[in-house]
Parts: C-alpha cells; sequence; structure tokens
C-alpha cells in the first residue's frame, strides 16, 4: 500500500503539481529524486541477504540523490525519469533501473582518489553518479549519436570530470590506464581481456548479463593486490531457489 | 461452374483463392512476427485469425438480410478489403512500438499488444465475411463452396512454405495482397459485376501494391533484437541474406568493430579471430570464423565445450548444429579424423559451404568432415554410426529453437528420450557433451542435468552419478555423459582441465563440496548441490521443492525452457523492484497475456453484440435448452482447436520443423474435417433419434483420438528416417480419419439447431468461435503445464461433454 501510496504521490509531484507549493521551485524532481533514493534504500534491506552486505554506501546514496536523472532521458520519459525501472532511451538502448545503478556502484567500492573507466555509456547517467563519487570517470560509447548526446547532457550538468570517447570499448582506454574500477554495461559474450589487464590490483569490475530491460546477474570481476582475478556471480534480487531452505 | 443453363453464378476460383490467400497469410504472419518482434506471438495469430472469423459470424448473423440484398456488392467488397487490410493493417501493426519485455514495467505496453492483436484480426474478419456471404447465398451450393474453400485453405498453407522458399517475407506479403485484390477481380468476373466501375479500384490497388517501393514494406525489426543492435555500429552492414520458411539469415560484417563472439571464454583468453555474423531472424547469432588458412583455432579450447577433447581422443565426431563451424574448427583443433555435423537450415550450409567457404577456410568440406542437412533427431534415428563424441553446443542461438512457429519453444533435442537416442550412438567409453548458456538462479543446466539422469536410469543405470560430469564458466556449462564410468584418470584430467581455464567443477562422481564454487564465485554452490541431489536418493523431493520447474523435458512435454512454478509467480512478482523479473521467462508472460486479452476480445466482439442486438425472439415451443446449445457449442469449439494444436506441436519432431509441421497439420484438418463435415447429410435421418449421428461421431473421435495416443509416438519413431516428402504424406494419411470424425459435431449440432430453435444459430457460431479463439492459446499453456498427452484427453473428454449436452 505505501508503495503505491508513494508512487501516487510522484507522479503527481513529477507532474509539476506540486511544483510551485513545495519550495523547490529550482528543481521540481527533487523530491521525486528523494522518493527514489528511499525506494532504493527500502529495496537494499530487503536484498541485502543475497548480497552479503549490510546496507548501500551512503555515498553511494548521495551521489545518486544529486544526478539529476531526468536531464538524461529523453523528453519522452521525463515523467517516468524517477521511477525504479529501466527506461528506453533510444537507440535500441535503456537506461538502467535506479536500484541497478546504485548496487553496481556500491560494487565497484568507489574512493574519492579513483579513476574509472566505463564502457557503454548510454545515457550519462552511471557516468554522472560515478563523478560525483570519484575523480575521473572515462566513459566509450560504439553508437555515436548517443555518446554525443550525453556528452552534451553532461557538459551541460557541468560535470567536468567525465570524459566521452565515441569507440570499441573492448581494449579499454590504454593511455589513463590502469584503472582502480571498471564497468561494463554493453553486452559482451565474455570478459574482455584487456579490460582484466587494465584493472589496478586490488580493483573491481561489473558487467551487468542479461537483455535490455532484465538484469540477470551482476558479474563481478576481482583482481586482489597479488594480480589473481576471480569473478563472483551476483543476482540482484534476494531469491532463495529452494522452498524450505535458507 | 455454375451448370449450364442455370442463372446462378457461384464464385468458386474466388472463393478457393481467397481463403488460400487468407490461410497463407495467417502462416506469413507467423514468421514476419518472428522477425521483427520475437517468436512467441506463434498462437497469438491463430487466435487473432480466429477472432476475425468468429466476429465475423456476429457481423453477418446481425446483418445478413442487409448484406444478402446486395450480395454481389457486399461479397466483393469484402475481398477488396480483405486485399488491402492485409498489407496496410500489418503496416500500421509493426508501427506500435510494443516490447514484450516492458509489459511488466509499462501498462501501455498491453494497450499496444491489445491494438496489434485487433488491427490483425480485420483482415480475417473480411476474409471471414466473403466466404460466410457466399456460404449463406448459395445455400443449394453449400457443397461446392465449402469445398472450395477448404481446397483453396489446404493449398494455402502448402503454397506459403513453397512461396517463402523463393521469395523474402516482405515480398510475400506484398504477393498475398495482390493476391487478394485478385480474388476480388476474379469475383467480379464470376458474379458478372459490371466491369469498369467495379475492376478498377482493385486493378489499380493491385498496381499501387506490386509498384510500392521497396522502402515502404521494410520490416521494422524491434531495436531490442540483436541484429538491430549490431547494425546502430557505424561501419556495420548486412552483406548477405538469405531467406526460408525456416529463418531469415542476414549475414554481418563489421569493418570497425570484429565480433569477438566466444561465449563462455575462459578469462585467460586466447586471440579470437576476425568473425561474420550470421543472424537468424534478425535475433540468435552465430559466427563464421575468418580462417582461410584452416589454421588451429586456440579460443576454441577456452571454452568450457573443449572438455571432452582433454579427456579422451575422440577420432568419430557428431556434431548436431553445425552453425557457423566452431564447433567442426574445435574437433579439427583436436585431430578427430572423422566428423560428421548436422545442420537443419538448407540456406546457413548453402551460405558457410558456398558463399563462405573461402572465408571460413573451407569449415564444411575440409578433410573428414562431412556436413549433412537435416534435423539432430530424424539424423540420428536413421544413422548406424557410433561416435566418439557426440556435441551439442550452444544451440540456441540457430537452427531449430530460434525458428518462427516455435512458441514457447518445444525443444525436441534436450528430451529424456533425445538423450537416450544420442547415447545409443556412443562408443563405449565414449561422451555425449552438451553446452548451453547459463542462466542464474540455476535452471536449464539442472533441467539438463536431471533430464540425463533419467535417460541414464531409464536405461537402467542404478548409478546415473558415476557417468556424468558438469562443469560451468560464469556464462557457460558443459555436461558430459559418458558411455560407461568415468575413471581416476579422467577425473585427473578434469581437474586440470578446469584449474587452467578457471572453470568451476559441478558435479563428478566422488566430487567433495570444498571444490566447488572455487572460481566463479556464487552465493552457495548451486550447481554441486543440485546435481548432488540430483544422483541422491531424494532426486523427486528436490526437483519438488525447487522453485523452478527443472522436471525433465520429454517428447510428450518438450518445453525444455520453461521454469515458471505458478506457485512462485507471487513472489518473483512482488521482487520487480529488485529487478527481479529475469526470474520470469517473457515468452510465457505473453502467452497469459494473449490468452486473457483473447478472453477478452472475444467476449466483447463476438458474443456482446449479439446479446444486445439479436435479442432472441420467442422461440416456439422446443426441446432445444439454451444451456444446452452453449455448452455443446464451447465444448466442440475448444476440443477442435485442442486436438489441432496439440498436433502441430507433436508432428514437429516428426517433420522436423515447426513451420512444415503447421503448414501440414492445418492442410490436413482442414481438408479433412471439410470432408467429414460434408459426410454428415448422409447421417441424418428423420427415423433416427437426433442425437445418434452426434454419437457416432464422437465415438469414432474417442477411438480413433486414444488410438492415437497409443500409437503414434512409437509409430513415427519407427518413420522418422524417411524422406520429407513421404513424412509429410504420413502425417497426413495419420490425421485423416481423426479429422474427418471432428468435422461432423460441428454441422451435427448446427443443424439441430437450426431445425429446432433457429433463433440460437448465430449463438452457436458465436459460441464456438469464442471458444476457438481461446483454444489455441490454453491447448499450448495446458501442453507446457502438463504435456500433450493430457492436452488431447482433455479434448477427448469434451467431445463426451458435448455429446452428452447434444441440442
Amino acid at each position: 500500500m505505501q508503495h503505491w501510496h508513494r508512487r501516487i504521490v510522484l507522479s503527481l509531484l513529477m507532474a509539476g503539481l506540486f511544483a510551485g507549493s513545495c519550495g523547490h521551485a529550482a528543481d521540481p524532481y527533487r523530491e521525486a529524486r528523494l522518493a527514489m533514493i528511499e525506494e532504493i534504500k527500502a529495496t537494499a534491506r530487503l536484498t541485502s541477504l543475497s548480497l552479503d552486505m549490510e546496507a548501500l554506501d551512503p555515498q553511494v546514496l548521495q551521489a545518486m540523490a544529486t544526478v539529476p536523472r531526468h536531464a538524461l532521458v529523453p523528453d519522452t520519459q521525463l515523467d517516468a525519469a524517477y521511477r525504479n525501472r529501466p527506461l528506453p532511451i533510444g537507440h535500441g538502448q535503456t537506461i538502467s533501473q535506479p536500484y541497478i545503478v546504485a548496487l553496481m556502484t556500491d560494487l565497484l567500492k568507489p574512493e574519492p582518489g579513483d579513476r574509472v573507466l566505463e564502457v557503454g555509456t548510454g545515457s550519462g547517467y552511471q557516468a554522472a553518479v560515478l563523478a560525483e563519487l570519484v575523480e575521473r570517470v572515462y566513459s566509450i560509447e560504439i553508437i555515436e549519436p548517443l555518446g554525443e548526446r550525453a556528452r552534451g547532457s553532461l557538459a551541460e550538468l557541468g560535470y567536468e570530470n567525465i570524459e566521452v570517447r565515441i569507440g570499441d570499448g573492448y581494449y579499454g582506454w590504454e593511455e589513463h590506464a590502469p584503472f582502480d574500477a571498471i564497468v561494463v554495461t554493453a553486452a559482451a559474450s565474455h570478459v574482455p581481456p584487456p579490460l582484466v589487464k587494465q584493472l589496478k590490483p586490488g580493483g573491481h569490475m561489473v558487467i551487468p548479463v542479461g537483455s535490455r530491460f532484465m538484469v540477470q546477474q551482476l558479474v563481478m570481476v576481482d583482481k586482489d593486490m597479488d594480480g589473481q582475478v576471480t569473478t563472483r556471480q551476483i543476482l540482484p534480487v534476494r531469491f532463495v531457489p529452494l522452498t524450505g531452505s535458507h | 461452374m455454375p451448370a449450364p443453363g442455370t442463372a446462378q453464378r457461384l464464385p468458386i476460383f474466388s472463393i478457393a483463392l481467397l481463403s488460400a490467400t487468407a490461410l497463407g497469410y495467417e502462416v506469413l504472419l507467423m514468421r514476419l512476427f518472428s522477425i521483427i518482434q520475437w517468436h512467441h506471438f506463434a498462437y497469438m495469430i491463430i487466435s487473432l485469425a480466429l477472432l476475425g472469423y468468429g466476429a465475423s459470424g456476429t457481423f453477418i448473423a446481425l446483418t445478413r438480410e442487409r448484406l444478402l440484398r446486395h450480395f454481389e456488392t457486399a461479397y466483393w467488397l469484402n475481398l477488396v478489403l480483405f486485399g488491402l487490410t492485409s498489407i496496410a493493417c500489418y503496416l500500421i501493426a509493426q508501427r506500435i512500438p510494443f516490447n514484450p519485455e516492458e509489459v511488466l514495467w509499462d501498462w501501455r505496453q498491453a494497450l499496444h499488444l491489445l491494438a496489434i492483436y485487433l488491427l490483425l484480426a480485420l483482415p480475417f474478419f473480411f476474409a471471414a465475411n466473403g466466404i460466410a456471404l457466399a456460404l449463406t447465398r448459395h445455400t443449394s451450393a453449400v457443397a461446392r463452396i465449402y469445398a472450395a474453400d477448404l481446397l483453396g485453405a489446404g493449398l494455402g498453407s502448402l503454397g506459403i512454405v513453397a512461396l517463402l522458399f523463393l521469395v523474402f517475407p516482405d515480398t510475400a506479403l506484398k504477393l498475398l495482397g495482390a493476391l487478394g485484390l485478385a480474388a476480388a477481380l476474379l469475383a467480379a468476373r464470376e458474379l458478372q459485376l459490371s466491369m469498369p466501375r467495379r475492376q478498377l479500384p482493385a486493378l489499380a490497388g493491385m498496381l499501387m501494391l506490386l509498384a510500392l517501393p521497396a522502402g515502404w514494406l521494410d520490416l521494422q525489426v524491434s531495436p531490442y533484437k540483436g541484429l538491430s543492435q549490431m547494425l546502430r555500429i557505424t561501419g556495420t552492414q548486412v552483406v548477405a541474406e538469405r531467406s526460408s520458411p525456416l529463418g531469415l539469415i542476414s549475414v554481418v560484417e563489421s569493418d570497425t568493430i570484429p565480433f569477438r563472439h566466444a561465449p563462455g571464454l575462459s578469462l585467460h583468453a586466447a586471440t579470437i579471430p576476425d568473425q561474420l555474423g550470421l543472424f537468424t531472424d534478425a535475433g540468435g547469432m552465430t559466427v563464421v570464423n575468418h580462417n582461410p588458412q584452416g589454421q588451429a583455432l586456440d579460443y576454441l579450447d577456452q571454452l568450457t565445450s573443449a572438455l571432452p577433447y582433454h579427456l579422451a581422443s575422440p577420432q568419430r565426431v557428431l556434431i548436431l548444429g553445425a552453425g557457423g563451424g566452431s564447433d567442426i574448427q574445435q574437433a579439427l583443433n583436436h585431430r578427430a579424423a572423422r566428423i560428421d555435423a548436422v545442420e537443419l537450415d538448407p540456406q546457413l550450409v548453402e551460405l558457410v559451404s558456398r558463399d563462405l567457404a573461402a572465408w571460413s577456410g573451407n569449415i564444411y568440406t575440409r578433410a573428414g568432415v562431412q556436413v549433412q542437412l537435416g534435423d539432430a533427431r530424424g539424423f540420428i534415428r536413421q544413422s548406424r554410426q557410433h561416435y566418439d563424441l557426440i556435441q551439442l553446443s550452444m544451440l540456441d542461438a540457430y537452427g531449430a529453437s530460434s525458428a518462427g512457429l516455435h512458441a514457447l519453444n518445444e525443444n525436441y533435442l534436450y528430451t529424456v528420450e533425445a538423450l537416450q537416442d544420442y547415447l545409443a550412438h556412443v562408443t563405449p567409453g565414449g561422451y555425449l557433451g552438451i553446452s548451453r548458456w547459463i542462466k542464474l538462479p540455476p535452471r536449464d543446466t539442472l533441467k539438463l542435468f536431471a533430464t540425463a539422469v533419467q535417460a541414464l536410469q531409464a536405461g537402467s543405470n542404478s548409478a546415473p552419478g558415476a557417468q556424468l560430469v558438469l562443469i560451468r564458466g560464469w556464462q557457460t556449462s558443459t555436461l558430459l555423459i559418458k558411455n560407461g564410468r568415468f575413471t581416476t584418470a579422467e577425473i585427473a584430467d578434469l581437474r586440470d582441465f578446469c584449474t587452467a581455464r578457471a572453470f568451476d567443477l559441478a558435479w563428478y562422481p566422488g566430487m567433495q563440496a570444498a571444490e566447488a564454487n572455487r572460481f566463479n564465485m556464487l552465493a552457495r554452490p548451486y550447481f554441486f548441490e543440485a546435481a548432488t541431489a540430483l544422483t541422491g536418493a531424494d532426486a523427486a523431493d528436490f526437483i519438488a521443492r525447487y522453485k523452478f520447474d527443472i522436471k525433465p523435458a520429454t517428447d510428450d512435454r518438450p518445453y525444455f525452457a520453461h521454469f515458471l512454478k505458478w506457485e512462485v509467480l507471487p513472489e518473483i512478482l512482488a521482487l520487480r523492484g529488485q529487478g527481479g523479473l529475469p526470474l520470469l521467462e517473457s515468452g510465457y508472460l505473453v502467452l497469459v497475456a494473449t490468452l486473457l486479452q483473447a478472453a477478452l476480445i472475444s467476449v466483447i466482439f463476438i458474443l456482446l453484440p449479439l446479446a444486445v442486438l439479436h435479442r432472441s425472439r420467442q422461440d416456439p415451443a422446443t426441446t432445444v435448452s439454451r444451456g444446452r446449445v452453449v455448452l455443446y457449442f464451447f465444448a466442440i469449439g475448444l476440443a477442435f482447436l485442442f486436438v489441432e494444436i496439440a498436433f502441430m506441436q507433436k508432428f514437429i519432431l516428426f517433420l522436423h520443423h515447426p513451420l512444415y509441421a503447421v503448414a501440414t497439420v492445418l492442410a490436413a484438418f482442414l481438408v479433412f474435417a471439410g470432408l467429414g463435415s460434408a459426410w454428415t447429410a448422409r447421417l441424418q435421418r428423420s427415423d433416427r433419434p437426433a442425437a445418434r449421428p452426434a454419437w457416432i461421431a464422437v465415438a469414432a473421435i474417442i477411438l480413433v483420438g486414444s488410438g492415437h495416443l497409443l500409437l503414434s509416438a512409437p509409430l513415427l519413431e519407427q518413420l522418422m528416417p524417411l524422406p520429407l516428402g513421404l513424412r509429410i504424406g504420413i502425417a497426413t494419411l495419420l490425421i485423416a480419419p481423426l479429422a474427418f470424425f471432428m468435422g461432423m459435431p460441428f454441422p451435427l449440432g448446427l443443424a439441430r439447431v437450426g431445425a429446432e430453435r433457429p433463433a440460437l444459430v448465430p449463438w452457436a457460431w458465436g459460441i464456438n468461435g469464442c471458444a476457438s479463439v481461446l483454444s489455441a492459446v490454453m491447448a499450448t499453456l495446458l501442453a507446457i503445464q502438463f504435456g500433450f498427452t493430457v492436452v488431447v484427453l482433455a479434448a477427448l473428454l469434451l467431445y463426451l461433454v458435448a455429446a452428452l449436452s447434444f441440442p
């Protein structure tokens, strides 16, 4: 019930009905954004068991509370910008479900001095969230118009620590390597070895696997301080496949 | 042709052409939808075509007198409208931005689906109007018109298969539209309508259609399909296309971005050569490696599927699903002396062996390699060879399972019977290797494992676990089934293979828990735990407690890729916000959505108008009760399609391809049910109880139907190696008697209602139409849940109900 109630309030908010009256005329989406953060928090609490963690990093949530997601979705999707769902952004691509973005960002364990590589810029939202948390984000997009659009939007939003390049992300971005973290949002039939190479010891790489609208699992590639590589496969949901077991 | 001297002009030829075109159009729509969307829509198409027919029944019932007064014009006009809407409705429908993956996120998607459904039912509505009008107008020549209708439809369903071998689906659409208009022209001639005024618009429309610039009819493929995604990348283009009823193959080349398609590649990777992408129906990609010198390709040794080559040195290898030839190359890497490979799609074989011969280094014709055209099950049935290794790897990307008509993937490659067939051709000490994509939480890997256990147990093997090995990377798993027990030496090699590539052991005889889940870590060692349970005494309990359906697939219930258990649905839906939707199979949801939609729409368009507009007049005193009429026609409406759909799905195994199965089964049912229906006139005699012929028909249906259930599977198994033409003939003969008797209950009931309570006749049509619309989808849902046997049994039971409620 509460969920629905919030959703109704949210949609009213997003329709701009309360924009004038709630005291945040400068950012009519603020309430919606904060409601989204609350929803992510609640979802993360439900999921914590399968993820082996207590709660999402507050810094990550803070970053997501700051990034204007609505400015990175197409105009046709404005009213759904802060819903916890994936949205089409044209060119057959999507902007991920906010909860998945939060989870992926959290798994990367971002630190203020980090340099992060993103393969698949898409809307630019993930890059913006990371840019709030780390020193520099290098993002590669293969679909030209999409990359151009993201570059433009991110510049407009004032993100000076994001660099977007149009091209093939398979080989990473040699001149800025190694990276503390790498996120691969483009479909991959395997983990690109050059990316593993460009990952710093102690670094993490995350790859969402599934379709454009449904992330089936997150594949984590962890490189320990000795350079040994292991992978972890993480379900974004708390789901025990056997009844009667825990 | 009307007999000389009579004034009556029968539109026999235009009816036949109309029926042929409408049926061809139905099959073509399935093809088109598997290209622009996904293959889940096949049964929606059957259902919407039936809706068109049902709604037409209601429409004619309500407007009959007015239309009959202008029969010639009305008939001709409906044919013209059929021709025009067949193209126009498709063009509009494919521009509706329906995205099945968003169904649970966005309520507007349901409206999109609804719009598509209604739009595409329209051409069938007009076609059915034409046929119904002709039947209503020429009551004395019903048999001839009906025969023309059925013969036309039968020809249409076979003709479209032939046509799809000759032209691309978009061209076929254009031709069918033109044929629809040609039927109108023919009608004008047959009915001797005043020429110029009637002919011109149809003729003009036809010319326009044929002259339409190619771009107009371009298929609008969903932007989320693999081919669309690939073509977004600058420098990527389609360099060749081949089309057949089995699928549209697009060869894609990229100047800028190599495909690097190597699913399941180990982290310690080798170089991947340049590749060409081969997309089937704009989805499911396979690749052809650039290997003009025919060198060994190292990356193929870094896949889970390479395992058997490291446990032994197989000399005779059989590859089921040759595809782009990677598996052949893998076998060549390991110096297999003789490699047989089977590929279902003739276009693919032609492409790889001819057009791409230089690119691939003649992968299909290398020394020792022999590629055969055919289906895996058919090949193995007729083969007398034994192999050291039979490989099926990653078949989902192409071949049978991506074929257009696989609504929810009937898949006969991974059933208990299939594994037994394969194993019967493995030499002692040899292996059957099956590699698949991994789904998480574990699903198909476990279903395959359970299927293997059952296949071994059925071969009276008391310890199946001793013959199984299962490994996994983060993306693929490989199951080995050995004809014999695994030895200590093999297990040592297995460990080395996995450690060197960072693959995980999930099962080998004697495996300890500590060895599981080391490289690609999951929250728990799910695969090992499941494999342990499935090889143990409480396997059945484990399968029952598992939240996904991992019960072994059988030939009777060949839905290998169906995992949903209804009781888990609420839990999954509640996990939507956490990204829990991949726990569902979207194809299944589309099917359920289609059923709900079909139920709603058939009531609105078939029954509601009858209820509102056709308030029944006071009938004379009669013994025929309304309730019995409703029950009778509903039962036979459901039952007929249950049998037809079950047969379509069942015959896929025998005819090796869904499209052949659909075309053959449709044609056979149409023609023989038509004959049976015509025969009913001889059964009705006034000196006998009215219900008697219906009882005779139902008794015959139950008898023949039971015979099918008992005998047809073993019989078809024996006949599987025969050539396709013969198999189609045999299938038709097998269906003939059943269809013949199934054609009887409807006209028998209708005659009775017509005589006793004519005001209920439109209702009889309407209820029957409604039941048919629902039935197509319900049959599939039932088959997935319970198997074909249950669907056919349910149908027989429904026929019994019908006999008991004969009006």
